[in-house]
């Protein structure tokens, strides 16, 4: 009974499998060339066969191997065996006792940011650690003007730009940052720290060819990195070396008969040092060798210049000769996120080809629009640079003159001035990096001890991921101060005696004085 | 909470009267003129209308406002005094950020139920399809190929001198990198980066634009077109103006200005900031977490934080651009596995930890599995309970990307750890965004203590970046407060569930109309495939007629054949939107020709009286071929008719 149920089963199906078989197009083509190429001889079909089964493997078989030359074999057992004796690492090391001293250290402000601020042990200190430097994060008036856009718009956008989150108020922004600077035009990104980070690497590819100096800081170190481009370093702001180093690109470029993209990348005010560019040579040498020219606005906007416009006003360049201007929103500005601006090839390209516009949420309108009504202040009251810069020259006469130990490396109208210690006493006392990083450390402390918060340059995520390379760059650690116009020059002058006499305390502590070698 | 909120200024709750209205004629966009003039009345008036007794009303909930009560008019005329035009402005200009809630039958709890999570079964369109759409690629390849051949060599159109070497300088760009952006996005350029307006809630506001040059730029009308929005990240519809969270926000600035101008590390560090931090990791359930001002950071910055050379990262192939970049960043190895397939997983583990680093074969320091609580293009969730159950056989470190899952998964709103009833601490670092459910910007990492104080340390983005400001930290603290019901209790839980039935309803919907739906039951992200890059603008052309905004995608984003409209569903929403996109998309369906599933994927006809959903497959079996799958092609009226009963059990 089941044998023949079976049967009838087979017969059906074997049935059903030549029908479909049929139906399939060009199978009588091959059922007719399979019972021409027998012939009565069926070795011949046998030896087609293979063939056919030879080819099918070959063409489904990977072009390329797919483990590496020193693939081992191991049996399953053994694998487990591996397995149960693999212990990895920690997720993450220890904080080092640095690390731990430095997070406790961290000043956590109550209230809002402004001239002077109230720490949440209660004191009420002078603030030289922020970057507002005109005191507009106070304005009522750029408040009210948030409120509405809150009133209008919520918070967030919800999206990222190309789904929706571009509102009307980014494009305004933009605009008004174009027509600012005197570019083409300009394109607003969430953040500012990541904005150059992933500009380099939309236009830079593999091949192409980008000259840096060699003090940017870490977001362009990024963005180098991830463009995968051939980077070739020049001394910093050694115009000579630059043009030393641009013309050695061209002559392998021109002996080599291929052109790429080639690129200066370098900052208008240099986070890690604080002195300027020198934009006009910069200029010169980017036409005469044909290089495009990417600068990093970050510490310079709403710094430099007589409205602020930056470097490129500072110094009396077009900036539609600068080919990318990129810049924060975030400090001086009070509003968030950052820009690019330049010609609207530049721009375009970068609304579907850069990472962190593309794939990121866009700006929530009230930034958007707070950044709008700054540069609008900026543009009409260029009288707060100027109470800022009497200010900063208030303070560098109290510091840099006077110290015998520091001196400051910025720019004379940089509101962030970096103390240095200087070179004869680094020598004198031989001291390293991690040890001057704790005398900072020590000064801060000191210094908001009486009543002045400042700050130290961050410069342990660039040199930790220089690693070796930081010889040749050589970072100093650095003392920041931040001047802000929202305080009068007695208060200056007065903050800057007292960051002095902190700074002298500590240096001439008996702990401190030995020259020590390990920290 | 620090902040008090003004009694006066709450949301009251919904009268019914402008909602049908409304259904049929999304309310006319007024300017900012008149949403400053509602503004000031509502100031003026609501104030003294709702006393603080009132308050204590169970009516301030959006739920229970209707209640058991079928005809809500009497309700609403007994709170309100009879509605100025300016009090129902107003109203109007609330539903169009959150819509009001019908009935309470639709809700939800976003919750998994113990069987093991199995991958969505993936419907194939009839082969015409398939072949067409690569014949279409095909044709735009080789016409745009063409183009530029010529029109390089010969055209002095704009278009091609970002592409020629000119003048000693070599193309800004490659053409074969944009190449795509040029050839294919360009001619349906406008369907992306619509400018909207206003508040991105349960409607949105669209800039009109056109083109008079083939999308290279847009002329604005200056009028605007509000729809029904599909396409924003508002999960639990915290995108609002108006309530508790712009209040505490409007309050926040007032007090705290706008900025903190600095990086964390330096003088961005605030009491509020702290506070953030503290609430984001009760609530997803960690000791410790810090915030960014950014989510994509987020991810930029934190792989290279955790991980170094002589480290492995396996990440899941469809994960998110950020995670790419922050794994590249890292400089350790990186790899990926196949979509949420643990076979695949547990293969590439074996094989890395038996092989150990390339060429010396040391063992990897540690090797780090990358995945992400909710995919933002498939809508598929990832399978935390198989990844934990490898976790515990081969001791790697799990980093869960929940960008997308916070706030839309789990009966708590918190995340896919909630949804699978899995403590977090089995998880060493939950990742997510802040921008999406909670209507505010930024990104956190939440984990051990000792993990999360050693990335305060060493994390480049906390030291030189750009602190988050007051007005972002305070939107994210007042939305999470709602979501736990410590601010207007009973709201949050609300909203949670709102989302996970109308994520329901709507992918049961689509699927009964015949479309092929993509991702799991419970995912807010509902993708609709379309094939033919055609259709691509098309479907967002005919739904932007119907007043309908949503995201398309193509290739690259997707792959080559499967583009796709992507529904984000909302608890701004309510049933009468789902409808409403449900009979557009039938319309459109049919116009399109989209409703081509199978029905295995489900939208099933029901199932004979007697036969109860856990038998199906056993009656299918006995009943052979007569109860063959039917593709399902229901009709409007029938889904709206069973979808909201159907779609709170088990989904067919």
């Amino acid at each position: 009974m089941d044998i023949q149920e079976a049967q009838a089963y087979l017969q059906d199906s074997l049935h059903e499998i030549s029908q479909a078989f049929q139906k399939v197009p060009g199978s009588s083509v091959l059922i007719r060339y399979i019972q021409s190429s027998y012939q009565n001889d069926p070795v011949r079909s046998f030896i087609e066969l293979i063939l056919v089964i030879f080819f099918v493997r070959y063409l489904l078989s990977p072009s390329y191997a797919t483990h590496g030359p020193n693939y081992v074999k191991l049996r399953e057992d053994e694998i487990d065996e591996l397995v149960k004796e693999w212990e990895p690492e920690p997720l993450v090391g220890e904080q080092t006792a640095f690390e731990e001293i430095e997070a406790e250290k961290v000043p956590v402000i109550v209230g809002p940011t402004g001239p002077k601020v109230k720490l949440l042990n209660g004191r009420t200190v002078t603030n030289l650690a922020s970057y507002n430097f005109y005191n507009l994060n106070a304005s009522e008036s750029i408040k009210e003007k948030a409120i509405q856009t809150l009133r209008t718009y919520g918070v967030g956008p919800c999206g990222p730009p190309q789904f929706y989150g571009t509102q009307d108020v980014h494009m305004t922004t933009e605009g008004d940052i174009a027509s600012f600077l005197g570019t083409q035009s300009s394109i607003v990104y969430a953040h500012a720290f990541s904005t150059i980070t992933s500009v380099i690497p939309c236009f830079c590819k593999r091949g192409d060819v980008i000259v840096a100096d060699r003090m940017v800081n870490y977001s362009i170190r990024k963005g180098l990195e991830a463009s995968r481009s051939t980077i070739r370093w020049y001394k910093h702001n050694d115009m000579e070396d630059l043009e030393q180093v641009m013309r050695k690109v061209a002559q392998e470029q021109a002996k080599k008969r291929i052109l790429t993209r080639r690129f200066i990348v370098t900052e208008g005010i240099f986070e890690m040092v604080g002195d300027c560019s020198d934009l006009p040579t910069l200029i010169e040498l980017k036409e005469k060798y044909k290089f495009r020219l990417a600068l990093d606005e970050t510490w310079s906007f709403g710094v430099l210049g007589r409205n602020g416009r930056g470097l490129t006003e500072a110094q009396n360049v077009d900036a539609e000769a600068v080919d990318m201007i990129l810049g924060s929103l975030s400090g001086p500005l009070c509003a968030a996120g950052g820009f690019c601006a330049g010609s609207k090839d530049v721009v375009e390209h970068q609304r579907i080809n850069a990472a962190a516009y593309t794939y990121s949420a866009a700006l929530p309108a009230m930034s958007a629009v707070t950044a709008s009504e700054t540069l609008n202040v900026l543009q009409c009251n260029p009288e707060i640079l100027i109470q800022c810069r009497e200010n900063i020259r208030a303070m560098r006469a109290q510091l840099d003159p006077r110290s015998d130990w520091v001196k400051c490396t910025s720019d004379a109208e940089n509101p962030v001035m970096l103390l240095v210690l200087k070179p004869e006493v680094v020598q004198q006392r031989q001291l390293s990096v991690a040890d001057q990083e704790r005398l900072f450390l020590d000064c801060v402390e000191e210094t908001l001890a009486n009543g002045v918060l400042i700050t130290r340059l961050k410069t342990t995520p660039l040199i930790s991921s220089l690693g070796a390379q930081n010889a040749e760059v050589n970072i100093q650690p650095a003392l920041k101060v931040c001047i802000t116009s929202g305080l009068s020059k007695k208060e200056i002058e007065k903050a800057g005696v007292t960051i002095r006499h902190a700074i002298t305390k500590v240096m001439t502590r008996k702990t401190n004085r030995q020259p020590t070698l390990a920290g | 909470m620090s902040q008090p909120e003004r009694p006066g200024e709450r949301r009251p709750s919904q009268s019914r009267g402008n909602r049908l209205s409304q259904f049929f004629s999304s309310p006319k966009s007024k300017d900012q003129v008149s949403a400053q003039q509602a503004l000031m009345a509502m100031q003026n008036n609501s104030a003294p209308i709702i006393t603080a007794a009132s308050l204590s009303l169970p009516s301030i909930s959006l739920s229970t406002a209707t209640a058991g009560e079928p005809n809500g008019d009497e309700i609403a005329t007994t709170l309100y005094q009879p509605p100025s035009s300016a009090e129902t402005d107003r109203q109007k200009r609330l539903d169009a950020q959150f819509g009001p809630l019908i009935d309470p039958a639709h809700r939800y709890v976003s919750k998994h139920h113990g069987e093991p999570l199995r991958a969505p079964i993936i419907d194939e369109p009839p082969y015409y399809y398939v072949l067409t759409t690569y014949i279409s690629y095909l044709l735009l390849l080789a016409l745009g190929h063409i183009r530029d051949f010529f029109g390089k060599r010969f055209s002095k159109k704009p278009l091609y001198r970002t592409l020629r070497a000119a003048n000693g300088y070599a193309p800004l760009n490659d053409d074969f990198d944009s190449f795509y952006t040029r050839r294919l996005k360009l001619r349906i350029d406008d369907v992306f980066a619509r400018t909207s307006t206003g508040v991105p809630g349960r409607f949105i506001s669209l800039l009109d634009r056109v083109s008079d040059n083939f999308n290279e730029t847009y002329n604005y009308t200056g009028t605007n077109t509000e729809t029904l929005n599909m396409s924003s990240y508002n999960y639990l519809g915290f995108a609002q103006s108006e309530g508790p969270c712009a209040n505490a926000v409007e309050q926040c600035v007032r007090r705290n200005g706008l900025s903190f101008c600095s990086s964390r590390a330096d003088a961005g560090t605030s009491d509020l900031v702290c506070e953030v931090e503290r609430e984001i990791a009760t609530f997803v359930g960690k000791p410790s977490a810090m915030v960014f001002s950014m989510g994509f950071v987020t991810n930029a910055s934190s792989f290279p934080a955790l991980v170094s050379k002589g480290c492995l990262i396996l990440s899941d192939e469809l994960n998110h651009a950020s995670i790419r970049l922050g794994a590249r960043l890292s400089g350790a190895v990186i790899r990926s596995f196949s979509h949420n397939d643990m076979m695949d997983l547990e293969k590439r583990l074996r094989e890395a930890i038996a092989q150990g680093q390339p060429r010396t074969h040391r063992p990897w320091k540690k090797i780090l599995v990358a995945v992400e609580g909710l995919y933002s293009m498939e809508g598929t969730m990832c399978d935390l309970p198989g990844i934990l159950n490898l976790k515990d056989t081969y001791k790697f470190s799990l980093y869960v990307d929940e960008a997308h899952s916070v706030g839309a998964l789990g009966p708590r709103g918190r995340g896919v750890c909630d949804y699978f009833g899995i403590d977090p601490s089995r998880v060493d670092v939950l990742m997510g965004t802040l921008t999406k459910s909670f209507g505010a910007n930024g990104g956190y990492v939440a984990a051990e203590k000792h993990i999360i104080d050693k990335l305060k340390s060493c994390n480049a983005a906390t030291m030189l970046g750009e602190s988050p400001t007051p007005a972002v930290l305070m939107q994210i603290l007042a939305s999470l407060r709602i979501i736990t019901g410590e601010m207007v209790p009973g709201e949050g839980e609300e909203r949670l569930q709102r989302i996970a039935f109308n994520s329901r309803y709507l992918r049961l919907g689509l699927k009964r109309l015949g479309m092929i739906v993509y991702g799991h039951d419970d995912s807010p992200i509902i993708p609709v495939t379309l094939y033919n890059p055609a259709k691509i603008s098309a479907f967002s052309h005919e739904m932007l007629k119907r007043k309908i905004s949503v995201v398309v995608v193509g290739y690259p984003a997707t792959p080559l054949i499967s583009s796709r409209a992507r529904f984000c569903v909302s608890a701004a929403h309510n049933k009468d939107d789902m409808d409403r996109l449900l009979a557009a998309c039938d319309e459109v369906g049919d116009i399109l020709q989209l409703k081509f599933s199978t029905g295995i994927a489900g939208g099933l006809k029901p199932l004979p009286d007697g036969v109860p959903a856990e038998n199906e497959k056993s009656w299918r079996e006995t009943n052979g071929r007569t109860a063959a799958i039917d593709p399902p092609r229901w009709t409007l009226e029938d889904i709206i008719a069973h979808g909201a009963a159907d779609a709170k059990v088990r989904l067919r």
